[in-house]
């Protein structure tokens, strides 16, 4: 960080030494700040300070919205993403093109969430090993698919009971389903679904093998759909199955 | 990836990574012919679609204005 005379009376502090321009004069070692070059770039960060205030304000309930799905908290999702922007803010000379805004910010509120993440999973001493394989999941819960629930093959064209149950969905339920998935698949199923991060860009991010987010994505998408269906059975949208009858094989 | 033609069992099996656009060029076109084909995946693929989207919208929350407030009071600081 270097700080150089401004205009008259002001002092600018500015964060990228290659930000200026220098004129030597003559071998006599003293550095001259090109005038020019200073009121240009000083524009320029103006310009970029006043998009990236735009660009939060925006952004700020989709900032907020990931940031809840993540964390499931409403008060952990403010901290995340008042601390993303406030990290963003101190680090506004790193980007270099202040078009892609947006991504970069998602970038760094994804990366506040996950060292926020480790640190409590470390902290709470819990081994987040989320690709244990859990004894009580059956092979038809690893393999759940909502549309098989649903689909009824005779049913053609309209009215389609999934098309039905889609219509009946509402956010609450689908958020309330997200979270009761543990951590690990709700936090693979919100990067790649609601911010479409590839699953490299997710290995990455989370610092695990390709195979690890496949298998995630995968198992939380199966345990997503179960809870949905049970939550559908529990509202009445749909018929248990058989087995749930109250009624059925008891003698009179 | 030509010649043999997809099964919808193969279809369904890749069928996530279809819709998250990880599968290569040649298999995310052989998909898309079954799916103008089958009218069992067809209808499968649109649901998880359909779903998937829906899933994407859970994160248009509103931010509460307690945050609007504490994000202009970081925005001041600097």
């Amino acid at each position: 960080m270097i700080a150089w005379p401004m205009a008259h009376h002001m002092r600018f502090t500015i964060h990228s030494p290659g930000a200026v321009r220098r004129l030597h004069d003559g071998g006599s070692g003293v550095v001259m700040p090109d005038p020019h070059s200073d009121k240009q770039e000083i524009n320029r960060r103006q310009q970029t300070r006043r998009l990236f205030e735009q660009e939060v304000s925006r952004l700020m309930d989709r900032l907020y919205g990931t940031a809840l799905r993540l964390t499931r908290n409403s008060d952990d999702a403010e901290d995340i993403v008042a601390e993303t922007v406030s990290r963003a803010w101190t680090r506004l000379d790193q980007l270099r093109d202040p078009q892609r805004m947006e991504g970069w910010l998602f970038r760094i509120l994804n990366n506040t969430f996950v060292s926020e993440w480790r640190r409590q999973q470390s902290r709470r001493r819990i081994e987040a090993n989320a690709e244990d394989v859990d004894p009580a999941e059956s092979p038809e819960a690893a393999n759940f698919s909502l549309f098989q629930k649903l689909h009824q093959p005779f049913l053609l064209w309209w009215g389609t009971p999934e098309d039905q149950f889609l219509n009946e969905l509402l956010q609450e339920d689908l958020q309330k389903a997200l979270d009761t998935l543990p951590d690990a698949f709700r936090v693979a199923i919100v990067l790649v679904e609601v911010q479409g991060y590839t699953y490299d860009e997710v290995a990455r991010l989370l610092d695990v093998p390709l195979g690890t987010v496949r298998s995630r994505l995968s198992r939380g998408r199966a345990m997503l759909q179960k809870a949905l269906w049970e939550q559908a059975i529990e509202a009445g949208l749909v018929a248990p199955p058989p087995d749930r009858t109250p009624t059925e094989g008891k003698s009179p | 990836m030509n010649a043999r033609r997809l099964s919808c069992e193969e279809v369904i099996e890749e069928l996530f990574a279809y819709l998250d656009r990880e599968v290569n060029e040649a298999l995310s076109a052989e998909i898309d012919r079954h799916l103008e084909k089958c009218r069992d995946c067809f209808t499968r693929a649109q649901f998880e679609r359909k779903l998937r989207a829906k899933v994407a919208e859970t994160a248009n929350v509103s931010a509460p204005e307690r945050l609007q407030r504490r994000i202009k009071a970081v925005l001041e600081r600097y």
